[in-house]
């Protein structure tokens, strides 16, 4: 029995779902060790502690609210030594952390402050005696390690969507705190967080990415692939690296290799002819569909459905069909 | 201005790996290996503040046995005035170890900026970058799609999900490289040749106990062969059915 740590990653006053995921994965460690604790911690501005609630109903026994004005924004050195002092006096079996933007940076930081090592992107855990053995794709996922973690506390950085949150009411103890560190005097500053497209759903989080390649043939033409996006109404809109190297979209919205990792339940790829690079950021997609005109586009070996066809002619054909039946549910 | 950049050599990811006979790496024979491309780009970042200061030094650094110094020569040969080569029998995956043996080898060093890829490929943890800083005791900012140092201080770009960071940071500090941040220029043949000449000390690695280890790998299930439902707009119906009750997504 041990108790397990959850770092609740926020945007301003929102808890984001990677951080409710966190605290899924904390539970299911406390679990799998024979019925400990979980501890949470949450930072931002004034107006987070109302959400320590939700929290507790995710699995947390205690949630510790840092609530601070000069947490408007993510402070990487006020959530480091923090999050650091609360782990260092728990004892914990494990810390657990998010592999979204914020985690990347966070949960190495806190290691190396703990001086152990960590692990991020795992796809999966298990304890075996006291050891924290985890899955972890390397090799832009086409391979699979397993890492035993020797480290006390060990920490992990889950992979979003991996874990879909799960209610599980603990006792949700709120415990209010101070930062570790006065956000004023922080070397390393936020000044800002520009929201992108308000209301967009992020690509690693939607159920449902849309993603469009070369064969859109022009910037413009992504209307195609968000009018289809809207048309499910849970889905994000992605694109090939050649695309963000031309201009078409920003960068951030690049999935591959050397961009954003998605799993969703549903892939679209339109107009993508499925470059290595590509496909080592979706391949883990639940399920795949690829229109292309190319019947021998390596798209097509890893799509579960394809159409083979022009994406002008298929696309509104599938948005409409699309609206026709959402209307149904 | 003093300026660092830490490298690595990584395999072509455009193959089909095999799994070696030891079950804990990939198999080598037949893959080319190259420097990482995130790590161009940072070479690429500091090469650019050199361009603007011709009285900068960009010193190249990569852990590893004696190929990695391929890899410094290639950054050497892009316009990097010295390298230095950590020597170890191979990286470990341990970020933590490799993040100890390269802050030991900085923090001589005196520099105003150690650049790092924001991760590589073949290990795909992206960690080394900010446990060195956090092991330097220096301000770091991760992942940057844009930088700007004036007199002293930096400001960059940070790409999240579906927005951005601006953060500003004073000097010294650590930065990790994402795509966007430039184009990696490539070696001329002048540079090329110029790279041969430039020095390169080779050092032991001082590499920590390993707090964890690959105990296995695996080549993951292969995705089961899907089908081409019908051409054109006409197979649309289908594949909607085929959405509703076969995947239920819809």
């Amino acid at each position: 029995m041990a108790n397990v740590f959850a770092f609740v990653e926020t945007r301003g006053t929102d808890v984001r779902k990677v951080g409710l995921e966190a605290v899924t994965a904390a539970r299911m460690l406390a679990e799998k060790s024979g019925g400990g604790e979980v501890h949470a911690l949450i930072l931002g501005p004034p107006g987070i502690s109302a959400k320590a609630a939700q929290v507790g109903q995710y699995g947390a026994d205690t949630v510790v609210v840092v609530e601070h004005a000069g947490l408007v924004n993510y402070s990487p050195e006020v959530a480091t030594a923090t999050a650091a002092d609360r782990i260092k006096s728990g004892g914990y079996l494990a810390a657990v952390f998010s592999t979204s933007a914020q985690g990347r940076d966070l949960a190495p930081r806190v290691a190396a402050r703990l001086g152990v090592s960590v692990v991020t992107d795992v796809l999966s855990f298990e304890i075996e005696g006291d050891t924290i053995v985890v899955r972890h794709p390397m090799n832009i996922g086409k391979v699979i390690a397993t890492i035993a973690i020797a480290a006390k506390p060990a920490v992990i950085a889950m992979r979003p969507n991996v874990i879909a949150p799960a209610q599980n009411a603990k006792a949700g103890r709120v415990e209010n705190a101070q930062p570790s560190i006065d956000p004023a005097t922080a070397r390393v500053k936020v000044i800002e967080t520009r929201q992108g497209g308000g209301g967009k759903l992020d690509l690693a989080e939607a159920p449902v990415v849309i993603a469009g390649g070369r064969g859109l043939k022009a910037a413009e033409n992504f209307k195609l692939v968000e009018d289809l996006a809207s048309a499910f109404g849970n889905a994000a809109v992605g694109a090939t690296r050649a695309v963000t190297d031309d201009g078409w979209r920003p960068h951030s919205d690049q999935i591959g290799q050397t961009g954003r990792l998605v799993s969703p339940e549903l892939y679209i790829a339109v107009g993508i002819s499925g470059a290595v690079q590509h496909l080592a950021g979706m391949r883990t997609s639940k399920t795949i569909v690829a229109v292309n005109k190319d019947k021998d586009a390596p798209i097509f070996k890893v799509a579960d459905y394809g159409i083979v066809g022009d994406v002008f002619e298929v696309i509104p054909a599938l948005t409409a069909a699309v609206r026709e039946a959402k209307k149904h549910h | 201005m003093k300026i660092a950049v830490c490298v690595k050599r990584v395999p072509d990811m455009d193959v089909r790996f095999r799994i070696g006979a030891d079950n804990v790496s990939v198999d080598e024979a037949g893959l080319k290996f190259d420097i990482n491309d995130f790590d161009a780009w940072a070479v690429e970042a500091a090469l650019k503040l050199k361009d603007k200061d011709a009285g900068s030094e960009v010193t190249v650094i990569s852990l590893g046995p004696d190929v990695v110094q391929e890899t410094i020569r290639k950054a050497l040969s892009m316009g990097a005035d010295r390298g230095i080569q950590l020597k170890a029998d191979k990286a470990p995956f341990d970020g933590l170890a490799i993040a100890k043996a390269l802050s030991a080898e900085l923090k001589t060093g005196g520099y105003d900026l150690i650049f790092f890829g924001k991760m590589s490929p073949d290990s795909s943890n992206g960690v080394v970058g900010p446990m060195s800083a956090e092991l330097l005791g220096l301000p770091c900012v991760t992942a940057i799609s844009s930088l700007e140092i004036a007199t002293g201080r930096g400001t960059a770009k940070r790409e999240l999900e579906g927005a951005q960071e601006i953060v500003e940071f004073p000097l010294p500090a650590v930065l990790t490289v994402d795509e966007g941040l430039n184009a990696a220029r490539l070696p001329s043949l002048k540079g090329i040749m110029a790279a041969k000449k430039k020095p390169l000390e080779v050092k032991p690695a001082q590499l920590g106990e390993p707090q964890v280890t690959v105990r296995k790998l695996e080549l993951p299930p292969e995705r089961k062969a899907g089908r081409v439902v019908g051409e054109g707009a006409a197979a649309v119906p289908e594949l909607v059915r085929l959405l509703q009750t076969e995947a239920k997504v819809l």
